[in-house]
């Protein structure tokens, strides 16, 4: 039974749950001293950046990167979370042939972190609170590439092959509780909530966070009941979404599919999903008959990790200050309105305009050029505003071109277009356009005389104490000089030679 | 030969003591015991690879850094054997296993790597049961090392080459590995001196884990003075290894030189009621009790101490040791190294060659307890096994703590029997596990302990004798062990292995 | 305590990636049998109020320093792959898994 998204919606309450993993940018893999390529270092070939450790080598054994221990607590500082006394890496096992010990060391019952939440800002304004159950540090696994096979599908492939240069990647993986009460807009939680978290990485200066390289990973599970007040329903966990937008069209595909099949009188099957980028659609995962019995134990090769009080406070002083918290601040300091706030968050121009402010703009300024002109031409031309070819520091001269005189918002728009054009810097457009408003008297003057010559009966208003024709005096003159003459220097100069 | 012979018999500190002195070179006392190997190595099968060449170079390079007047090691040119459950940079490395028969690791063991620095001529690796699990290497999958004491009879396990090398006089020192006694127990069935460090004592880095809370290397010796300066070479704290001990150890050597003087006044020695009596042979009692004598003698007190949980130490070490093993050894699955099986039928997946793999490549008592493992591990069971086990662990800690308190050192026969006939015990894996009931409660607890020779049984094989210490303390064992075997060499009037049968040397 | 039989045993050698042979199975079911009555014990011994002891020598917070260390000889490595192709480890196809 087909359902739509916006029907399905009417009659189910869905319950999300996200898992996101993020690499974190240690120089240094997890437990050995192999450069990271998450931290820096571009391998040039396969299976280049492994040690015995990373390699699963026999005899090898782990170290834990300090470092990674420290992100990690920044993270579930940031998150509001409890930092654990003492916690313990515990190892999974299963076979892959992506982990090289067929067991990853991860933190099983004993998370570094627990118990917190963040606070996800939708795109009207809305707060929304998601609990955090945990985060804990494990380490990520090597990369199949699948070969032959007629068509390529991974059915048809006859092997695999195995580069193990990110295994051992640190990561730190970030569990919500179930996300309830989230109703039709739970595609938009989902992908805000996975957007701020990014944010946030980025801020902790813990990793790139580059969805598009992997860095960060979301597992994506959804549920249906029927209200609110109904025991939860199964649900499907839908791996490896890797964009903000994938995520939603996660969220929506998989509610319209499981209230399709509720609605048939089906149940939902508890299983993992992948999400197909082409169409929007998910599809069971492989069935891995021993998914349930991963006989985790703490991992014997390791201590544990007790941080003391101390350096989680000293972490705790030294958190920069977050994408929110920030935000609310500039907003203070550019005095714009919740609304104005709201709409340069959503373009992406916090950064951009805080830039431009820096360069010397008053926020007013860099608001105008970043959410008019700049908005309008990067909607037409359907790049980001970062992608524009053009720096804050250059609308920030161009501001500046204004604010002295030298040019006026019409011929700032054109100075603009050059820059935009590839033309140079705005004082390299103003020159060689020649668009620099004309400020020596002697020429506007002789346009100015020649105007009035031209419109005596204007003229005797004027002298007549009757000021409403200046305008039409002005806008001749302006029109003769093509806009270069400076408006107010002309006004003053046609009220000297009428009263003359 | 006859030059030969002596320089075979040498203990390693007299040896290093001629090297210094110039009589004698590196690369002589090498080929004498590659020439040894050649000899009698059919009969004792203690190697399963000689590095000939390497050897010699490595005790070239000694050499002429002696001649250049170099200031050396100690130790340096003195050969020795190592177990080949640790890995050697570019010498196969097979943990006695068919998983690893060709493998070449990339990398050397942190002790490896300090007996290349210290100019120890690595002779070979020696023979052991598969990936360490057993008690009489009969489990290696390249057929079992032979007691030099009696051909027919087991080495001991899963260090029998080592402890068999040494006995055979085929290396004057040689690295075992002790999980649950791998060290100890061949020293005790080879009438050789072996000793487990405290847990952490010497980097696992390059060991090929077995149980990793349970692992400890150490040395195999024919003295305990050797046992001490072997020591010194591979203990300290490595980086590489998270449960390495971060503090500086003392001389182990210097503390065998004073144990040397054989003046026990004031030790207290404790003898631990569940480590002996019932299920011990007479003869072992009786060599242990002569032992006892010669301590009293020397001024110590004996005194009887009592671990009662030491009874369940057993049970635990056989959830804890397989549910380890069966994660550490989850690694050999024919996909980046060692070796690779096709499924006899149907399609080659990679998850039906890993099992195809494991099926052919890991012998029977390797599967026994890697499925065991599983069992211990498994949804539903943890909690009463691995859990209740790691219990056991405190209560057996508690128990030596306790101990402690009353004694200096602790004392037991390291092994219940002298060395058992080929076969006795192998379709009885429970009779085989007992072997190991002296010495598992040490690996449980991590600390140190160490056989020495007590005297022959009235089979006229040896007997081990156990001292156990408590964590850290492992000079302890080094000083009331040397004592002790000045007071038996006194008695005995030369080594206890100059009793031992000649071995039919083959041209 | 449960008991191991055969089925069980393929379970466990499933789980354990082992291919084991009939006979195997029926002998391994009549050892571990054995082997987990006798072992089967120590969750009699202690009591709730002890704890587990994963460590033989307590320690904490071992770390080491982020910098960057040595890598592996690629031909090292690759040489004693039982299939390699372009530097990377080959296997057999993994069923299941995503293009």
């Amino acid at each position: 039974m087909s359902v739509t998204y916006e029907d399905a919606i009417t009659r189910y309450d869905p319950v999300l749950g996200i898992e996101v993993h993020v690499e974190l940018g240690t120089r240094t893999k997890m437990f050995d001293d192999a450069p990271s390529p998450a931290g820096g270092t571009e391998p040039e070939h396969a299976n280049q950046l492994v040690t015995p450790v990373s390699l699963g080598l026999p005899g090898a054994l782990p170290v834990v990167n300090g470092t990674a221990v420290e992100y990690a607590i920044r993270i579930g500082l940031a998150l509001n979370c409890e930092i654990a006394r003492s916690c313990r890496f515990a190892r999974k096992n299963y076979f892959y042939p992506d982990i090289p010990k067929n067991f990853q060391t991860s933190q099983y019952d004993e998370p570094i972190a627990y118990e917190g939440y963040l606070d996800v800002e939708l795109a009207d304004g809305t707060v929304f609170r998601v609990e955090i159950e945990r985060a804990h540090m494990e380490e990520d696994a090597g990369k199949n590439t699948h070969v032959g096979g007629a068509d390529g599908r991974i059915h048809g492939a006859s092997h695999s092959l195995v580069d193990y240069n990110r295994a051992g990647v640190p990561l730190v993986e970030i569990v919500t509780k179930p996300i309830t009460g989230v109703g039709d807009r739970a595609p938009e939680v989902a992908r805000a909530y996975v957007q701020t978290l990014r944010d946030i990485f980025r801020a902790l200066e813990v990793s790139e966070a580059r969805m598009e390289r992997g860095n960060v990973r979301a597992d994506v599970n959804v549920s249906l009941r029927p209200t609110p007040d109904s025991p939860l329903g199964t649900r499907t966990e839908t791996k490896n979404v890797n964009s903000f937008r994938s995520i939603e069209r996660t969220v929506r595909f998989e509610i319209a599919r499981q209230a399709g099949i509720l609605d048939g009188g089906g149940s939902v099957l508890q299983e993992t999903r992948h999400f197909h980028e082409d169409d929007g659609s998910t599809s069971p995962g492989r069935v891995k008959s021993d998914a349930e019995d991963y006989r985790y134990f703490p991992e014997p090769d390791l201590v544990p990790v007790a941080p003391s009080r101390e350096w989680v406070e000293e972490i705790r002083a030294t958190l920069p200050e977050l994408p929110a918290a920030r935000r609310r601040r500039l907003q203070g300091e550019w005095g714009y309105a919740d609304a104005e706030m709201r709409d340069v968050v959503n373009a992406g121009a916090v950064e951009l305009i805080e830039a431009t402010v820096t360069a010397g703009a008053s926020p007013a300024a860099a608001r105008k050029w970043w959410m008019g002109e700049l908005a309008r031409t990067a909607k037409s031309q359907d790049v980001s505003l970062e992608e524009l070819p053009v720096t804050p520091a250059a609308i920030g001269e161009l501001q500046s071109l204004v604010d002295s005189g030298r040019i006026n918002d019409k011929l700032a728009r054109q100075v603009l277009e050059g820059v935009l054009a590839g033309e140079g810097s705005p004082e390299e457009v103003l020159t060689a356009r020649g668009l620099e408003i004309v400020s020596d008297d002697g020429p506007l003057l002789e346009v100015i005389d020649a105007t009035l010559a031209a419109q005596p009966d204007i003229v005797a208003k004027i002298k007549g104490g009757n000021l409403g024709p200046i305008g039409a005096i002005i806008g001749a003159v302006m029109k003769a000089t093509r806009g270069q003459a400076d408006a107010g220097r002309v006004r003053e100069l046609v009220m000297e030679r009428v009263q003359d | 030969m006859g030059d030969h012979a002596d320089l075979l018999r040498l203990s390693a500190a007299d040896l290093a003591a001629a090297l210094t002195a110039g009589e004698v070179s590196s690369v002589e006392a090498t080929r004498a015991h590659l020439d040894r190997i050649s000899a009698v190595d059919d009969d004792v099968h203690a190697f399963l690879h000689v590095n000939s060449e390497e050897a010699l170079a490595s005790a070239g390079a000694v050499d002429d850094a002696r001649s250049a007047g170099e200031t050396l090691h100690p130790l340096a040119g003195v050969p020795i054997a190592v177990k080949d459950v640790v890995v050697t940079k570019g010498q196969v490395t097979t943990a006695g296993s068919k998983m690893l028969e060709n493998w070449v690791p990339p990398y050397d063991a942190t002790l490896v790597t300090r007996l290349r620095e210290a100019g120890l001529p690595i002779l070979g690796k020696t023979n052991m049961d598969e990936f360490a699990m057993g008690s009489s290497t009969e489990h290696s999958a390249y057929g079992p090392t032979r007691n030099p004491w009696d051909l027919g009879r087991i080495p001991g396990g899963s260090g029998g080459g080592s402890a068999a090398a040494v006995a055979a006089f085929e290396a004057p020192l040689a690295i075992g590995t002790d999980t649950g006694g791998s060290i100890r127990q061949p020293a005790a069935v080879t009438g050789t001196v072996g000793v487990k460090p405290t847990y952490g004592s010497v980097s696992r880095y390059g060991l090929i884990a077995l149980a990793s809370s349970l692992d400890q290397a150490g040395p195999c010796s024919r003295t305990v003075l050797d046992a001490a300066l072997l020591h010194d070479v591979i203990g300290g704290h490595d980086p590489r290894d998270s449960t390495s001990l971060p503090e500086a150890a003392p001389s182990y050597a210097e503390a065998a030189r004073q144990g040397a003087t054989g003046d026990l006044s004031g030790i207290r020695v404790g003898v631990v009621t569940e480590l002996g009596g019932e299920g011990y042979e007479p003869g072992v009692r009786a060599s242990f009790q002569a032992a006892l004598a010669a301590l009293t003698a020397a001024g110590a007190d004996i005194v009887e101490v009592s671990c009662p949980s030491f009874s369940a130490a057993l049970a635990a070490y056989y959830l804890i040791l397989p549910s380890e093993a069966s994660s550490n050894l989850a690694k050999f699955d024919g996909m980046r190294y060692g070796l690779r099986v096709e499924p006899g039928d149907g399609p080659a997946t990679a998850e039906r060659v890993m099992a195809a793999t494991r099926g052919a490549g890991f012998g029977d008592e390797v599967k026994r307890r890697i499925i065991l493992g599983t069992y211990a591990l498994s949804a539903g069971y943890y909690d009463a096994y691995y859990g209740s086990a790691q219990k056991v662990r405190t209560l057996i800690q508690r128990d030596f703590a306790a101990a402690f308190e009353q004694a200096d050192v602790l004392v037991s026969p390291t092994a219940p029997t002298t060395a058992f006939p080929f076969g006795a015990k192998l379709d009885d894996p429970l009779a085989m596990y007992l072997n190991d009931v002296a010495t598992i409660p040490a690996n449980l607890a991590g600390v140190p302990g160490m056989s020495l020779p007590s005297g022959l049984s009235d089979d006229g094989l040896p007997v081990g004798f156990q001292l156990l210490a408590p964590a850290r303390q492992d000079a302890r064992l080094y000083t009331v062990g040397a004592a002790l075997e000045t007071l038996l060499l006194d008695d005995w009037g030369a080594p206890l292995l100059s009793r031992a049968p000649e071995l039919e040397v083959k041209a | 305590m449960s008991t191991i039989d055969s089925a069980e045993v393929l379970r466990l050698a499933a789980l354990a990636r082992i291919d084991l042979s009939e006979a195997e199975v029926t002998r391994l079911a009549g050892e571990l049998d054995v082997i987990v009555q006798a072992v089967a014990t120590v969750s009699e011994v202690a009591g709730p109020d002890v704890p587990a002891t994963s460590h033989p020598i307590p320690l904490s917070n071992v770390f080491r320093e982020d910098v960057p260390g040595a890598t592996l000889d690629r031909e090292a490595i690759m040489s004693q792959a039982p299939e390699a192709l372009d530097d990377k480890f080959a296997v057999p196809q993994i069923l299941g898994e995503e293009a």
